[in-house]
């Protein structure tokens, strides 16, 4: 599916005659006493709705209308306020008016959006609740294939989209750091990937019992043949593993069920989202990050993934300095990396504790 | 080694006449320069010297005599005459036997060994003619070494940056100071890259750098390299500055000047990295100030390590398992769009409208409509009818200057672009005058029967008048053009005989070069004489662009 801008701007009713009526007509020192009045009210109420004193230069009606003016605004993650005024005058607003953060907060509520952050640089940054509309699932967006192969396509169509992640912000703190922008590549990510089954792999047939643990198990079952004729237990690394990495198609575009295929479309998929920016064409494609895909990963993504880890029973002990070293030597695996050119390498002291 | 030992040997007699002349009986003579007075004995014999004889020992006595007379005028001239000769003796070292010299030297072997030779020569050799008269030759030695050799400017500078120079150069020292600094400047990179890249990932992340023991390490190790190099190559520059300001030998200024532009570079680069050094621990201290001891990131917490926490026991799950936990990751990775909603209008449209249709040959190829294409004339009409004009306006009986028509067209045409073309047509029209063959048969004086009938079916009818344009060495001053100043000319073709004769003179060399053509005779012998400077080449098969050509 390609949802397209178009459709976006459809969802916005903006009106812009309105909005310079309001700017026009309030006066800063009344915009804050409002806004404080604003806050109360949501805060009495238990929605956005609520109707608070028609006081002062602004109704009520056009404040909450700013604050569904910027959900909306945050609905359209291509755009950031340093290319449009009006939506750089809203993040402003929420970043100084209390009251006005909370009735955003309130709106966003109600659409079943979580406002994860608003920044000057981002905007407002909004992750969608279980059951939101504006919520894509990944059932969604990986609609095709059907039969045995529905499932494993929907995981590496996910799995991509984890290790895009997991190659722009190799280190924890990067996830936090403001201003990292990290740089990935397609096939740097698929080489990642790759490279991370392959230690699996070797961990796998080392046939060390207390690391490999359950894993020698599932192992065992996939070195048995088809004993057990179970797709969904074979594990996910071999699965990425037994896929081509590219393929060849009659009109010499990218084979769409290869691995990069997979990551070109995320990759592709994530540009449309706002999360990502081309910045050339090397390595089958290298993107940096914005902003707004640091913030959706750090605040709502990695930790649902984590949550649904734990109910799995696997808990990880991680390094503060991360599980992924830089070495400054190899520049193969990641040439449109970082500065620096950086190889990943799984760290040593990265202890897995697996209890099933 | 070995000759300049040989070289100094030489000399050794003539230091020898200054030793010994305190030890002639008659004393008073240390007063005479002795050596001096060799070296002039030797010139006076080299003078004198032609192929096959020398000079005769009266003839050397006396021209030496004047010169030690002016030494001590008081001294009486039998005593002049005979330090005259005893120089003149010992130059030949008459007492000795074989009436030469000799000096011992020494040779290393590759192994060390050292080994004595001696070295037998002469000065001035007495020699007979074929009429068995004596006379004296000074020898190769002699003048290679006390003529030629010492005949040198000693205190000069440029000399002995020369020599040096070439010295360097020969013995391979030059391009191994050259290998020495590019081998320095490699490493000098080396460090600063190194050094490049643990500032940068300083700057990222401050434990990602050992500035315990490795970097310090570096830093030490790159300080010692600059400040040996710094040190080396700043005498290496100061010399080799002195050495090639001073050569005179291109060659050898070029290479000096190249060593110095390696060198220099190295310098500025040692300096850099240097500067760099410098600065590493304060980034370092910034750095970790920053990073260290700045406020954790606001609204954060420690991130999430994605790779060790998420992806690694993801793909280390079941793929039913890895699924639910990479669908969970999903939908806040990539944030939330609005739902699509297609437009009926759209969908029937797109459903109604008809696939389109392929062609499996692709489209028609076009027919080309090729127009034959001709090249545009070089010159415009303007320009034609402007030189052709001009060149008509000549008097037959007063040929013109090429320089006098060139500026005529300038002044004459409409716009620059005429002018510019309306010159080089002139230029060119003029060349096509220049007949190489008549210009040859004037050179050379001939009659020109033969030439003229052989060429006749094309040449130009009997009472024909045509352009002839003559080189008599005068060069063109032009601002565009270079060459030879042409005299530019009708001619009437007359008798066949001898056009030379009588067509030449009344065109060409006569009237412009020696004023109004008196007689026709003279004005011809003018125009041969005139021509044959520049006559020579164009007979020699030169090409007309060598008389006139763009500058």
């Amino acid at each position: 599916m390609n949802p397209s801008t178009d459709v976006d701007t459809s969802t916005i009713g903006t009106d812009d005659t309105d909005d310079t009526d309001f700017l026009d007509l309030t006066p800063p020192a009344t915009t804050s006493r409002n806004a404080d009045d604003d806050g109360e009210a949501a805060g009495a109420g238990d929605g956005a709705d609520t109707p608070a004193r028609p006081s002062g230069g602004r109704s009520v009606e056009g404040t909450v209308r700013d604050a569904a003016e910027l959900v909306a605004f945050g609905l359209r993650p291509r755009l950031v306020p340093a290319r449009d005024a009006h939506y750089r005058d809203l993040v402003r607003r929420y970043l100084h008016e209390s009251g006005f953060a909370e009735l955003t907060h309130a709106v966003a509520d109600g659409l079943g959006i979580v406002v994860l952050d608003v920044s000057d640089r981002a905007g407002l940054v909004a992750g969608g609740t279980g059951e939101s509309a504006f919520t894509v699932r990944i059932s969604d967006y990986a609609r095709r294939g059907g039969g045995e192969h529905r499932a494993a396509d929907r995981m590496l169509h996910a799995l991509a989209q984890l290790a895009i992640a997991a190659l722009a912000f190799p280190r924890p703190a990067d996830l936090t750091d403001e201003s990292y922008v990290g740089r990935v590549s397609v096939d740097g990510v698929d080489a990642f990937v790759r490279e991370a089954a392959r230690l699996l792999d070797a961990r796998v047939s080392s046939a060390d019992p207390t690391v490999a643990g359950a894993l020698a198990d599932h192992a065992a079952w996939h070195a048995g043949g088809s004993a057990v004729d179970e797709p969904r237990l074979e594990a996910a690394w071999r699965l990425y593993a037994r896929r081509p990495a590219t393929g060849t198609t009659r009109d010499s575009r990218r084979l769409a069920g290869s691995t990069t295929g997979i990551i070109a479309r995320a990759m592709g998929f994530l540009v449309e989202s706002g999360c990502l920016a081309q910045v050339g064409d090397e390595g089958g494609g290298t993107f940096r990050t914005t902003p707004r895909y640091q913030v959706q990963v750090r605040e709502l993504a990695a930790d649902a993934a984590m949550e649904e880890l734990l109910a799995l029973g696997v808990v990880t002990v991680a390094d503060p300095d991360g599980g992924l070293r830089v070495v400054p030597s190899e520049p193969d695996l990641l040439d449109a990396g970082a500065p620096g050119s950086a190889r990943v390498t799984e760290a040593p002291e990265a202890q897995e504790h697996d209890d099933v | 080694m070995a000759r300049r030992l040989k070289a100094l040997a030489l000399t050794a007699p003539l230091h020898d006449l200054d030793a010994r002349k305190r030890l002639l009986d008659g004393a008073g003579l240390a007063v005479y320069a002795m050596a001096e007075l060799a070296l002039h004995a030797i010139d006076l014999v080299t003078v004198a010297m032609d192929f096959d004889r020398g000079a005769s020992h009266d003839q050397v006595l006396r021209r030496l005599t004047p010169l030690v007379a002016a030494q001590a005028p008081a001294r009486p001239a039998a005593e002049h005459e005979r330090v005259a000769r005893w120089v003149l003796d010992n130059l030949i070292n008459v007492g000795s036997v074989d009436r030469g010299f000799d000096a011992v030297y020494g040779t290393y072997h590759p192994d060390g060994r050292y080994e004595r030779r001696r070295f037998d020569f002469k000065l001035l050799v007495e020699l007979a003619d074929p009429a068995g008269e004596i006379y004296l030759r000074a020898t190769d030695e002699a003048v290679t070494v006390l003529v030629g050799a010492l005949d040198t400017d000693v205190t000069s500078a440029q000399v002995a940056a020369e020599v040096t120079l070439d010295n360097l150069i020969r013995r391979g020292r030059l391009s191994d100071a050259r290998t020495a600094a590019e081998a320095a400047r490699y490493r000098t990179v080396q460090y600063a890259e190194q050094l490049r890249r643990s500032l940068e990932g300083t700057r990222r992340d401050v434990l990602s750098v050992d500035w315990l023991h490795t970097l310090p390490a570096l830093v030490d190790e790159a300080l010692s390299h600059v400040e040996a190099r710094y040190r080396h190559e700043n005498a290496i520059l100061t010399h080799i500055r002195r050495y090639r300001d001073s050569a005179e030998d291109p060659a050898h200024k070029r290479a000096a000047a190249d060593l110095v532009t390696i060198v220099a570079d190295c310098v500025r680069r040692h300096t850099q990295l240097q500067a760099r050094l410098q600065e590493a621990f304060a980034v370092f201290r910034a750095e970790q100030d920053r990073q260290q001891f700045a406020a954790p990131a606001a609204g954060g917490g420690t991130g999430v390590d994605l790779y060790t926490q998420l992806l690694a026991p993801t793909l280390a799950r079941p793929v039913g398992e890895a699924g639910r936990v990479t669908a969970a990751f999903f939908p806040g990775a990539v944030g939330v769009r609005p739902p699509r909603a297609p437009r009926l209008a759209d969908l029937v449209d797109a459903l109604l409208r008809p696939p389109a249709e392929r062609d499996s040959l692709g489209a028609p190829v076009p027919e080309a409509e090729l127009v034959a294409w001709e090249e545009p004339p070089r010159f415009g009409d303007d320009a034609w009818t402007l030189a052709l004009g001009l060149l008509d306006e000549i008097d037959p009986d007063a040929p013109r200057r090429l320089s006098g028509l060139l500026t005529a067209a300038r002044r004459r045409a409409a716009d620059e672009a005429v002018a510019l073309e309306a010159a080089e047509l002139l230029v060119l029209l003029a060349l096509h005058a220049v007949s190489p063959r008549l210009a040859a048969l004037v050179a050379a004086g001939t009659s020109t029967g033969d030439a003229t009938e052989s060429g006749d079916a094309a040449g130009p009818r009997s009472g024909e008048q045509v352009l002839l344009a003559v080189d008599d060495g005068t060069a063109l001053d032009d601002p565009e053009f270079a060459g030879a100043d042409l005299l530019v000319g009708h001619v009437v073709v007359t008798g066949r005989p001898s056009p030379a004769r009588d067509d030449e003179p009344a065109s060409a060399g006569g009237e412009a070069t020696s004023g109004p053509a008196s007689d026709d005779g003279i004005a011809t012998a003018a125009a041969a004489r005139a021509v044959p400077g520049h006559g020579h080449r164009a007979a020699g098969g030169t090409t007309p662009t060598d008389l006139v050509g763009a500058r």
